[in-house]
């Protein structure tokens, strides 16, 4: 029986470390620690010579991690994970959802795939997440906008709301250009106006 | 039809040559439809690239060499087709520091590194500086230059890796007491008051290769068409940035949001060569702080590669001359040449060049007899001979 596998989680948000935690508890029995400060990460992570560290790929203090492979001591020679190309799916699963784990040397795969699979799983989920909410204020905004400029059209033109909307989309397709451009455009000259 | 190519870069202003490629048309001429990824790491990059998520990158010049010796942590080899700039770099220091080396009679000229170095030895701090990467040209050049003046770097200094757009954050959090970055990010840290800039890049070295651009290993070889039309694109766009009359135009193209984010006018502090030193509004002119075409700038010499392979092995205890070797082998003087033999281009006749030699602007052997090289000095004059073993 080898001894339990030591992972840390980088992650700032004390929900989503919380959620990863959960996720990989599930998929088997490791010791795992969360880092949440940034600062002096190496420094961090080397105290605690984890076998492996998972951190987001879109998190820019991921180069700080690189210290790591100057770094003398047990980890002295962390691999990125994705190094193993015998398994091409996961490697490309893994940048999918964006999670990088940098792995000692020499680890077997068969005791790190069920913890990238985990992780994999569950940063797929946050990455969903967030490009839907992305979506959503998006959307909300251009409605907002949309609202805006049929406000002023249908004051300065004394128009309907419906003749308003239709007023905007001519003039979008006249000029070839999007409704939510043309509301937009509208809406900043009749700021600098007002 | 045009062939698409993914490419990644990171933002700063020497990420230029491949956003103006894209927009400005010079990857359509050639067929080339870039796809360009912002990369939120220098390590994400990378990996991006050795995987084949990318074709092709804006690269920190050692990091292709330090795959090829075998350190960092992607076994995955890495070479480099131009190099997309040279200079570039910033050295600032928090605003305590500043004071403190005014005290030891330093006058910020912004030009003199000997003077600059002394002054901050004397302050007889150790001295906690942030870098972007441990494999960059702001490390080798941090390190050349002090240890040049008698301070053993990196031993005698805290080295922290610090992202580029974070640098003026850990400066405003007190987390470093200097940083070498490139722009425009040593600029923002001066805009938000955070920071002093103390010397520019080239003060250290007249012509240090800054970025590369960066392919697998066996990549361009495999597929000659597609690299040449690539090289071909990113060359004619260094040639344009490197017409001053752009500055204003590429200045507001790297401003986008997509891009870089930054207001144009600190863009172009870097790229008209006038820098802002401090908040009180000090400017300095400082010629060629980042150069994208003059003397010959894209050519990849192999002469550099070595220098940056020679500094790495000496400071990790590897065999200087057989990372030397290995470094050499990178960067692909060769594959750029060939590409870019049906352009106008003027390039050197040879490949590797006894760096440091160069005083003035000298004119040397090429294929139409009319190129110019620009000065490559150290600020130590130190020579560095390529050929000699140690």
């Amino acid at each position: 029986m080898s001894k339990k596998l030591s992972i840390i989680i980088v992650e700032k948000d004390r929900d989503r470390a919380m959620q990863i935690v959960d996720s990989l508890s599930l998929s088997g029995d490791y010791e795992i620690s969360v880092i949440a400060e940034e600062s002096g990460l190496a420094r961090r992570v080397a105290s605690l010579n984890p076998d492996i560290v998972l951190i987001d790929m879109t998190n820019p203090s991921r180069d700080t991690l690189e210290e790591l492979a100057i770094a003398s001591g047990p980890m002295e020679r962390p691999v990125a994970m994705f190094v193993d190309q015998s398994d091409d799916t996961l490697t490309k699963a893994a940048i999918e959802a964006g999670v990088s784990a940098y792995v000692v040397d020499g680890m077997r795969a068969d005791r790190l795939k069920p913890i990238l699979d985990a992780a994999i799983t569950r940063f797929h989920m946050f990455h969903r997440m967030r490009t839907e909410l992305e979506a959503t204020k998006q959307a909300l905004e251009e409605r907002k906008t949309l609202d805006r400029a049929k406000g002023i059209l249908m004051k300065a033109r004394g128009l309907s709301e419906d003749e308003a909307y239709a007023l905007l989309r001519k003039a979008a397709m006249d000029q070839g250009k999007k409704v939510i451009d043309v509301a937009q455009a509208l809406v900043t000259t009749a700021g600098l106006l007002s | 039809m045009s062939i698409t190519l993914n490419a990644g870069y990171i933002p700063l202003v020497d990420a230029a040559p491949l956003i103006i490629a894209h927009e400005l048309g010079f990857g359509e001429e050639e067929g080339l439809a870039l796809n360009l990824h912002k990369a939120p790491s220098w390590s994400t990059l990378r990996d991006l690239l050795a995987l084949g998520q990318i074709e092709a990158a804006h690269m920190l010049a050692p990091v292709p060499v330090a795959t090829a010796l075998g350190i960092g942590g992607m076994p995955v080899q890495l070479e480099a087709l131009s190099v997309l700039s040279v200079n570039g770099n910033v050295i600032g220091v928090s605003p305590q520091l500043a004071l403190r080396l005014r005290e030891h009679g330093y006058r910020f000229d912004f030009k003199d590194a000997t003077a600059a170095g002394r002054a901050l030895i004397a302050t007889k701090q150790r001295l906690r500086i942030g870098v972007p990467f441990p494999f960059s040209m702001h490390a080798e050049l941090l390190f050349y230059w002090l240890n040049s003046l008698g301070l053993p770097a990196p031993q005698a200094l805290v080295i922290r890796t610090v992202p580029p757009p974070l640098m003026a954050q850990a400066m405003a959090n007190g987390e470093i007491d200097a940083f070498c970055v490139g722009e425009p990010w040593g600029s923002i840290a001066v805009e938000n008051g955070v920071g002093e800039l103390l010397l520019p890049g080239n003060a250290i070295w007249n012509f240090a290769p800054e970025k590369v651009l960066a392919t697998r290993k066996g990549w361009a070889d495999a597929d000659p068409d597609l690299t040449g039309r690539l090289v071909r694109a990113v060359w004619r766009a260094g040639r344009w940035l490197g017409q001053s009359s752009n500055t204003t135009t590429a200045a507001e193209i790297l401003s986008r949001t997509d891009y870089l984010g930054v207001s144009a006018e600190v863009i172009d502090r870097a790229l008209s060569g006038r820098l802002v030193i401090s908040a009180r509004g000090g400017e300095r002119k400082t010629p060629r702080f980042v150069e994208f075409f003059e003397g010959a700038a894209t050519f990849p010499w192999k002469s550099q590669a070595a220098w940056i392979g020679g500094q790495i092995a000496a400071r990790l205890g590897l065999d200087r001359d057989d990372a030397m070797r290995k470094a050499r082998e990178v960067f692909r003087s060769d594959l750029h040449r060939q590409h870019l033999s049906r352009t106008t281009s003027d390039l050197p006749g040879a490949s590797e060049k006894i760096e440091g030699s160069l005083s003035q602007k000298t004119a040397v052997a090429s294929e139409s007899g009319k190129l110019f090289l620009l000065p490559d000095q150290f600020f130590d004059g130190r020579i560095f001979d390529p050929t000699e073993s140690t």
